[in-house]
């Protein structure tokens, strides 16, 4: 098969970008669809044109490197599938592809499809976490978790911090990572002392970030590749009501972002 | 020639370790603060050792190249991690997890570190379970644990089929805590390219920015090296892309050892290769052969039919024939060399001929497809999107794939190179698993070294330094190394030859895998020896890399590791050249057990087994770089003593 491609290219974030169109070389339907854009940057790389730049690293789903928009959606055409596990069985021949990278303020673009996610380390550095020093912890089993609870909080935890939640909403709204994160942690017996503090913190530091509003349109679960549920969000919304209750500071002490 | 001191202490093998930290010298919690430790990666290793460090009061600096900590390639570990918690009341214990292990090695390991390791595992799963890492339970909700290869209990905890991600998470979640209190000052899209070594000592690294490319000197009283494994020699492997071995190669190249770097682990259950294009290769876990089974066709005719009808009579499980104690879940490197060999007779399923069967209909038949379902769902989900087939209903193509490497920089028991100040921990050193490693224990080792070896180990080091005295950024050394930077940046960009870096890789990974792979032999490995200094020769005069020195340059980055590559495959190859005997994953045809063999005829081992030589080859190789890649490397021995276990015949049948 052989496919048309619409690529951005932009030099880097100071510089404009604009649209590429490059014809691909033959194709097979078994590649990757990172595979497809290493065989056309291998063609643009020995006519001495500069590969198209873009992120990716496990190729398997796991690791939340890779990105892009493809024809318009994050990750392209499959439900709860990162870009890199997408094949190109999933077009046609003649088709023409077109690929983007996130958009998003909080996301600014670095080259061509590569875009800086560091906003989401940030919000972790808020408050992502149990304090627990090392070599303090009791007998494992001397905390028993409800499976169902453990199983939930799995769920959550999932999340491979991609960002396309960012990029489908039309608010670039960060709630859908963020609350698989307050979620996740949130619903352990182990992470119950810093519950309320955890939320205020994080929510906090993703607004400083510029993240958007949300308004709970579900884009964000519709193209996640973990299928993080929306009901997270309503969880961490009210736990969030909670620490406003009790007026819990914004900072954890002695965290906070650096 | 340099020395290879082990420092193991003295005393009985289970008490070292109680009595190293006894013995160690401490730093006061006032003047931990004044020392600065650089810490290069934050996969498990990393991680954990930035955050335990800095939870001890250190001033911590982390680099890694990825953008984010939490994308190491640990977060694609999926199977589970060893503890000897004995929580199943199966038998377990500290001595038989240690025991394990060493054995699942071949006995290339050094044994009080194996210990040491086992001894810790207990520690890590309380940490981890603490720190909020989401481990699969029981209804009565208490931890669950599944079965690895080469043990007969089960010890192996994990988070459905992510277990590296959530313990990545959890290590990452400890990192964050200390970044956010301003203990650990994080350096992400970050490349070490060089190790700066002042009178000897590793005193600093050099580093690349990756977003702009501008060079920058870091300057520290200790340097910790966590930056995994370099198994992408191969090219394909199941690591992700960006693996890779520069910055142990750099340190080399300052005078680190490199321990036994031909030992590689080739993983037993991987998707096959189905094209040329194929830029990696994806593993599914071991945790599969709980329930698969392992299968070819006995008749060579039968291996282009449709699986559902070949009668269960026609069908070799030939694991469970030749390794009838441990059968589906026989270790490693024994799966792959059997799959190799049902291949190698003609029996290989698939388009290629390259493959044999994981088959789960009786398990589905026993379990139902839901449980299996709840098992496995995620690996199965892998599969389909891979090769839009239906493990539920057919069984799974597999064949193995290159997968970890047991050699790396050579640590002794402090996990200090022989540059003093150098630390080596997690995969990209040598140490814990020998000629092989076990199924669920390099989470285990990550997390032992960052998490409770590292952090008591280095203040021995660390008293012996003044913080005060500290070299900057100023002294030549630095400058020396930065200019080697700089130096190698231009060379590459300046080249201006005909081929991409990413070609020359693929060439590499092709040699290597034909002639230092899963079989070697001594025509092969001198073959190949030649002609990757060729290809090291051609590479420098037509390598061809795009853009600039002074932005995101992808084909930039690549291009400095293809180079790693190329001299490391070299020294891989000579090492198991050098290595006159089988060992593990290490499998020189020369050396195998044959049907006349006493051990063979007491029913031990079968022909075609890995055959050791313990007399002349029962010690660590440690290579020292002789000052240029076609300069022939020094070889130093670690002799390997082993004071309580014996080394026998690895038995699994
Ligand atoms: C697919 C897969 C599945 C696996 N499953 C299991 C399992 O179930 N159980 C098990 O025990 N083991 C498993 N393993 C093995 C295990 O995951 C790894 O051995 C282990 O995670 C390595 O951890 P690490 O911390 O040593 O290195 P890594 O996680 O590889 O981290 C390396 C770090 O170093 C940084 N880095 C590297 N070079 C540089 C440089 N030059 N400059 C700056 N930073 C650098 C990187 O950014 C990264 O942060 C699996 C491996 C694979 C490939
Ligand atoms: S919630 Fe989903 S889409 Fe958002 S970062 Fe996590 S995995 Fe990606
Ligand atoms: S490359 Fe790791 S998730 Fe896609």
């Amino acid at each position: 098969m052989k496919i048309t491609l619409k690529v951005w290219r932009q030099k880097n974030a100071n510089s404009p970008g604009w649209f590429k169109t490059y014809q691909s070389p033959a194709l097979n339907e078994n590649m990757s669809f990172l595979e497809m854009l290493d065989v056309v940057n291998e063609e643009l790389a020995n006519r001495g044109e500069e590969p198209i730049a873009f992120d990716h690293d496990c190729r398997e789903g796991i690791c939340g490197t890779c990105s892009c928009v493809i024809n318009g959606k994050p990750h392209g055409p499959h439900k709860g599938i990162a870009t890199c596990q997408t094949y190109m069985r999933s077009f046609r021949d003649g088709d023409t592809i077109v690929v983007e990278p996130f958009r998003a303020k909080a996301f600014p673009i670095i080259k061509d499809l590569v875009v800086d996610r560091k906003a989401f380390d940030r919000i972790q550095h808020a408050g992502g976490f149990i304090s627990v020093r090392t070599g303090s912890a009791p007998d494992a089993n001397a905390i028993p978790v409800p499976k169902e609870n453990a199983d939930l909080a799995m769920d959550a935890a999932q999340c491979i911090g991609c960002g396309a939640c960012v990029a489908a909403c039309k608010n670039a709204s960060a709630m859908l990572f963020v609350a698989a994160k307050v979620s996740h942690l949130g619903l352990l017996p182990q992470g119950q002392p810093e519950r309320y503090k955890r939320v205020k913190a994080m929510v906090t530091q993703m607004d400083e970030e510029g993240f958007g509003a949300c308004t709970v349109t579900g884009s964000c679960e519709a193209v996640c590749p973990k299928e993080i549920s929306l009901d997270f969000i309503a969880r961490m919304n009210r736990d969030y009501g909670v620490s406003l209750l009790k007026g819990e500071p914004k900072k954890i002490a002695g965290g906070g972002a650096a | 020639m340099t020395t290879l001191n082990s420092n193991i202490p003295s005393g009985p093998l289970s008490q070292k370790w109680e009595s190293y930290k006894f013995n160690t010298k401490l730093i006061n919690p006032a003047n931990k603060r004044k020392y600065k430790i650089i810490v290069v990666g934050a996969g498990l290793a990393g991680a954990s050792a930035s955050a335990t460090l800095a939870e001890l009061g250190y001033e911590v600096h982390n680099f890694v190249f990825h953008d984010s900590p939490r994308r190491a390639h640990s977060v694609a570990a999926q199977g589970g991690i060893n503890a000897a918690k004995n929580y199943q009341n199966d038998g377990d214990s500290v001595r038989r997890l240690f025991y394990d292990t060493i054995k699942g090695g071949d006995f290339r390991a050094r044994e009080a570190n194996v210990h040491r390791l086992a001894e810790v595992s207990v520690n890590i799963i309380d940490q981890c379970a603490a720190q909020g890492v989401p481990f699969a339970r029981e209804y009565g909700g208490l931890l669950d644990n599944r079965s690895f290869g080469g043990a007969q209990v089960s010890r192996t905890f994990y988070a459905r089929g992510q277990t590296g991600q959530q313990l990545l998470l959890g290590a990452y979640s400890a990192l964050n805590k200390m970044i956010g209190q301003g203990a650990v000052k994080s350096y992400t899209h970050s490349e070490m390219l060089d190790l700066v070594v002042v009178d000897g000592h590793a005193k600093g690294i050099i580093v690349r920015n990756l977003q702009t490319g501008d060079i920058t000197k870091h300057n520290a009283d200790a340097v910790v090296l966590a930056t995994g494994g370099y198994g992408n020699v191969y090219n394909l492997s199941t690591y992700a892309r960006g693996s890779n071995v520069t910055a142990s190669w750099r340190a080399y190249k300052r005078g680190a050892c490199f321990g036994n770097p031909c030992y590689t682990q080739i993983h037993p259950t991987c998707i096959p290769v189905s094209g040329d294009y194929q830029s990696k290769l994806t593993l599914m876990s071991e945790s599969l052969r709980n329930d698969g089974r392992v299968w070819t066709p006995k008749k060579k005719e039968d291996c282009k039919k449709n699986p559902a009808d070949i009668p269960e009579a026609d069908r070799d499980y030939y694991l469970e024939r030749m390794y009838s104690a441990f059968g589906n879940l026989a270790p490693r490197d024994i799966a792959s060399r059997a799959a190799k060999t049902v291949c190698d007779e003609g029996r290989g399923i698939g388009e290629t001929g390259l493959g044999v069967y994981l088959d789960f209909s009786d398990a589905i038949k026993r379990l139902g497809e839901n449980k299996v379902r709840e098992r496995y769902g995620n690996l199965f989900a892998m599969y389909h999107e891979i090769t839009n087939e239906d493990a539920y209903k057919t069984p799974m193509r597999i064949y193995p794939a290159v997968h970890y490497t047991m050699g790396g920089l050579w640590v002794d028991y402090n996990l200090m190179s022989n540059v003093p100040g150098l630390f080596v921990l997690g995969e990209a050193n040598f140490s814990d698993h020998g000629a092989n490693r076990l199924g669920a224990s390099a989470l285990m080792q990550g997390l032992s070294d960052g998490y409770f070896v590292l952090p008591a180990t280095i203040s021995g080091y660390l008293a012996t330094q003044k913080p005060d005295k500290r070299p900057n950024i100023d002294n030549p050394a630095f400058k020396q190394a930065e200019e080697n930077v700089q130096t190698l940046t231009k060379k590459l960009l300046g080249n201006k030859g005909k081929r991409t870096p990413a070609s020359f890789h693929k060439e590499l990974g092709k040699l290597m895998w034909d002639y230092c792979g899963m079989a070697r032999n001594k025509a092969g490995l001198e073959k190949g020896i030649k002609l990757i200094s060729e290809l090291r020769e051609e590479y420098w005069k037509n390598v061809n890399v795009l853009g600039e020195a002074g932005e995101w340059n992808q084909q930039l980055e690549n291009a400095g590791r293809v180079a790693d590559f190329i001299e490391l495959g070299e020294l891989m190859c000579r090492d198991a050249l050098h290595r006159e005997e089988s060992c593990g994953g290490h499998f020189r045809e020369e050396y195998q057990y044959t049907p006349d063999d006493p051990e063979t005829k007491q029913g031990l081992v079968n022909p075609g087994d890995v055959k050791r030589r313990d007399d002349a080859f029962a010690y660590v190789a440690g290579w020292e770089y002789a000052g240029a890649p076609d300069k022939a490397p020094v070889l130093n021995k670690e002799p390997l003593i082993y004071e309580e276990v014996h080394m026998s015949t690895r038995s699994y049948k």
